[in-house]
């Protein structure tokens, strides 16, 4: 083995032989860092922050849904207040997370010594924060932030939208350009730097779902920086995208947003099926059923996703060819999603199972993700969407997806990896506590909202007829409960990586594989700077 | 394992943080500017900030990429790395024709549905009520509404102009690859030849690019406020406009380093980064020819 860590010429002459030192002292170590453990646990505590502030903007909402009439805020703050909800919740809190993951696990998983683009790495983090205090900021600007719900329609954005929207565009623009570096890096990591001996097909599911995913990234980012800079032109340089009267059509931006959204809403949750695809089989004590047919159903959901997305305009007056197209080419999603679900309940099948806390979120994972799979079929028939659309039955559903979904998803491997993080086992008493109460805060939240949306309550308004304000009520007191949870989760973590717990052995669960277990609890800072063999 | 090398993990490093507020600093301006000179105020503090930014920017791009090329020229990159590089590069090039996608898809869905659909035709023809009489034709001679997007007097023909252009640009791809031959067959002197005719090539693109657009502007009365047709070609054109200045200034660089006697027959990847990516350039010049230009 030559080393190469002693050259003189290289801009760092601060540090020695890199191989053998641990962090840098102080707090430049987070501005200047390049490695990826890192860089994931800033990616994690950020999304936790903005999960929070996104949350803390949901609990406004639903304290003034409480009651019909308005009470707390102003309709005007209302919009804006949800428009940043999504927004945050999206390219703030759930992506990041993932990211996050992906940073510290897959170079454990894949036998390397650190991502493939060290630097970048660290850019593709940093400018996350630099995009939502632009993004944030907003609020404070004259004529107030963005105001049109997360999927910034055109022209209610382009038009009608407050001055801060050029703001908006912006710092959408770097939290982009952060998701492509960040992509660019997983997939040359993944690509390029496997032990010798993990075949492609020989790869754990996290490492295969996030691999689909970062392919998605890349195709998906960019055409949602296409479509925000032909909003900036029309706002500011007079083109006419999106307005009829030059020739173009309010209709584009939906087609080309909805190119982006769609396969963003697969990025939000395959990372999600990779980790419960760990998480299952642990703690059931088998192997996963079907790991090729897994890594195939992930594939296919990629590829479709790409076809199905003019399913979310079926009431904008799209042709009746291109509504049925949508519509069938929407229902096929289902076939590969049950693959997965199938075989994530026959790993479960005759197994030895054992309930702790990342087992029931991935339980519940399997069970709610499927109620709102379900519901995305109610809503991907034409006909009936007409019905459903922009009610809160539409709420309803993306919620069930994407809270039991990629949030549960997200602290059944928080849980999962917290021993190899810190070194420390959690407090199993408190995480299901948290589990229970999330559990039942959440459905107690978001169930109700089925019922309002199919009574034809509509969506993103302060106000509602008083047929609808039991539900409302019901609801807001879940969500409620839901948000204070999240602090008990604050508390776990933080009191785990305090060193408030057993210390944790290399593998702390019975049935979990990979070689993200044979490194010690905590993984030191270097980890596989010479790759193992994997048979 | 006596073959493998080490994977290159470098230490701490302030570019990324530095290029972070570069970036920040630079389009917070540019926002600022549009706002407030949108609304009618001064621009100047935005302009500051955006200069600002711009400077942080130059100094990063200088010192981060800097410093890959010295290490790179220690001996640093394993040819793993390389690999990580090729991949990086490859997918980087991936996004960026996704990108410029959105913007055929712009174009596909105006001249498809969109402006037949005004004009009358089809599944959404009754859309003509909104401006009736309206005649759809494609090139989008008449706007629906003229008194806010003037019409253009004309359109710029494919056969003159950018013809050559394409001419150039097919041959920069030409001279680069002999470039490329040459430098792995180790003649510099032909090497350093070639890609001062690519740039050369690059520089006429422009600047017959720019007297388009002026004939365009100052002539035809075609420009970005003239409809989707103007909105089209302008962001269409402008963007490969802008990545072919980028091109060329990799391209240069490329020029400077192997003057400074950068670069092995084996072991160039910077110049093929920069190769990949003008013949990435050239391709989406040959989509937009066909496309805005002729068809």
């Amino acid at each position: 083995m030559s080393t190469v860590a002693d050259a003189h010429t290289s801009e760092h002459s601060l540090g020695q032989n890199h191989d053998h030192h641990g962090p840098a002292k102080g707090w430049t170590r987070w501005l200047f860092t390049t490695n990826h453990k890192d860089i994931g646990t800033m990616y994690l505590i950020f999304s936790f922050g903005m999960f929070l502030l996104g949350g803390t903007m949901a609990m406004v909402i639903r304290a003034e849904l409480f009651q019909p009439g308005l009470q707390i805020v102003q309709p005007e703050f209302f919009n804006q207040i949800t428009t940043m909800h999504g927004l945050i919740m999206v390219f703030g809190a759930v992506m990041p997370a993932f990211v996050g993951l992906a940073n510290w696990m897959l170079p454990l998983m894949i036998g390397a010594p650190d991502m493939a683009l060290p630097r970048m790495n660290n850019w593709s983090f940093w400018l996350l924060p630099c995009s939502f205090l632009i993004l944030v900021s907003t609020l404070f600007m004259d004529g107030g932030g963005p105001n049109f719900g997360w999927t910034f329609y055109a022209p209610l954005s382009t038009t009608y939208g407050p001055p801060s929207t050029t703001y908006f565009i912006f710092a959408l623009h770097i939290a982009g350009a952060s998701s492509i570096m960040g992509a660019i890096n997983v997939i040359s990591t993944i690509l390029n730097m496997r032990a010798p001996g993990m075949t492609l097909m020989k790869m754990p599911l996290f490492v295969w779902t996030w691999l689909i995913t970062a392919f998605l990234l890349l195709a998906v980012m960019p055409v949602l920086a296409g479509v925000l800079t032909m909003m900036l032109m029309d706002i500011n340089f007079g083109t006419s995208f999106f307005d009829a009267s030059g020739g173009g059509d309010p209709v584009l931006f939906q087609h080309i947003f909805w190119f982006f959204g769609h396969p963003e809403v697969y990025i939000m949750i395959l990372p999600a099926f990779g980790a419960i695809s760990h998480i299952v089989p642990a703690f059931s004590r088998k192997p996963l059923f079907g790991h090729a047919s897994m890594v195939y159903a992930t594939c296919a959901i990629a590829l479709l996703s790409f076809l199905v997305w003019a399913h979310h305009m079926f009431t904008v007056g799209i042709p009746v060819a291109g509504q049925l197209f949508f519509m069938y080419a929407t229902l096929l999603i289902a076939v590969p999603t049950g693959v997965k679900v199938f075989n994530w309940v026959a790993t479960m099948f005759r197994g030895s199972m054992t309930f702790e806390a990342p087992m029931l979120f991935a339980i519940a994972f399997i069970i709610l993700f499927t109620v709102g799979g379900f519901s995305g079929l109610m809503l991907a028939i034409a006909p009936a969407d007409f019905q459903y659309h922009d009610t809160y039955f539409v709420v309803a559903h993306f919620h069930y997806v994407l809270v039991p979904g990629a949030i549960f998803g997200i602290f059944a491997s928080a849980y999962f990896w917290l021993p190899k993080w810190t070194g420390y086992m959690y407090d199993e008493t408190l995480a299901k506590t948290h589990f229970w109460l999330s559990f039942v805060g959440m459905n107690l939240a978001f169930f109700p909202m089925h019922f309002l949306g199919l009574a034809g309550m509509p969506r993103r308004i302060p106000d509602y007829a008083l047929q609808f304000a039991d539900f409302n009520m019901v609801s807001s007191i879940g969500a409620f409960l839901f948000g204070a949870t999240q602090l008990l989760f604050l508390f776990i973590v933080v009191k785990c990586a305090r060193g408030g717990g057993e210390p944790a052995a290399a593998n702390p669960w019975d049935g979990a594989e990979g070689l993200e277990w044979t490194v010690p609890s905590p993984a030191p800072y270097h980890t596989f700077s010479t790759p193992p063999e994997v048979r | 394992m006596s073959e493998y090398q080490k994977y290159y993990v470098p230490d701490q490093s302030k570019w990324p943080i530095i290029a972070t507020f570069g970036l920040g600093t630079t389009l917070f301006g540019a926002a600022t500017i549009m706002v407030d000179g949108g609304q009618g105020g001064s621009t100047s503090s935005g302009w500051m900030i955006f200069t600002v930014g711009l400077l942080l920017m130059a100094y990063m791009i200088f010192g981060w990429f800097g410093s890959v090329v010295r290490e790179s020229r220690a001996g640093l990159h394993s040819p793993q790395m390389d690999r990580s590089f090729r991949w990086g590069m490859s997918w980087f090039i991936f996004s960026e024709i996704m990108f410029f996608a959105a913007f055929f898809g712009a174009l596909f869905y105006a001249r498809v549905f969109a402006v037949p659909w005004l004009g009358g035709e089809g599944d959404r023809g009754s859309s003509n009520m909104l401006w009736e009489g309206f005649q759809a034709t494609w090139p989008l001679i008449n706007t629906p509404d003229p008194s806010l997007y003037p019409a253009p007097k004309g359109i710029i023909g494919p056969w003159g102009l950018p013809l050559i252009n394409t001419i150039l640009l097919v041959s920069s791809s030409f001279t680069i690859t002999v470039a490329h031959h040459a430098l792995k067959a180790g003649s510099r002197k032909k090497l350093k030849l070639w890609l001062g005719a690519t740039i050369v090539l690059a520089l006429a693109f422009v600047g017959f690019q720019a007297e388009e657009y002026m004939h365009a502007y100052q002539e035809l009365n075609l420009t970005l406020q003239s409809g989707i047709y103007g909105s089209t070609f302008f962001m269409l054109t402008g963007f490969h406009g802008a990545h072919v200045i980028l091109g060329t200034i990799m391209l240069t660089v490329m020029l400077i380093r192997i003057s400074k006697g950068h670069f092995s027959a084996d072991n160039h990847f910077g110049f093929e980064a920069a190769a990949w990516y003008w013949h990435f350039v050239d391709v989406v010049w040959l989509m937009l020819f066909v496309f805005v230009y002729v068809i």
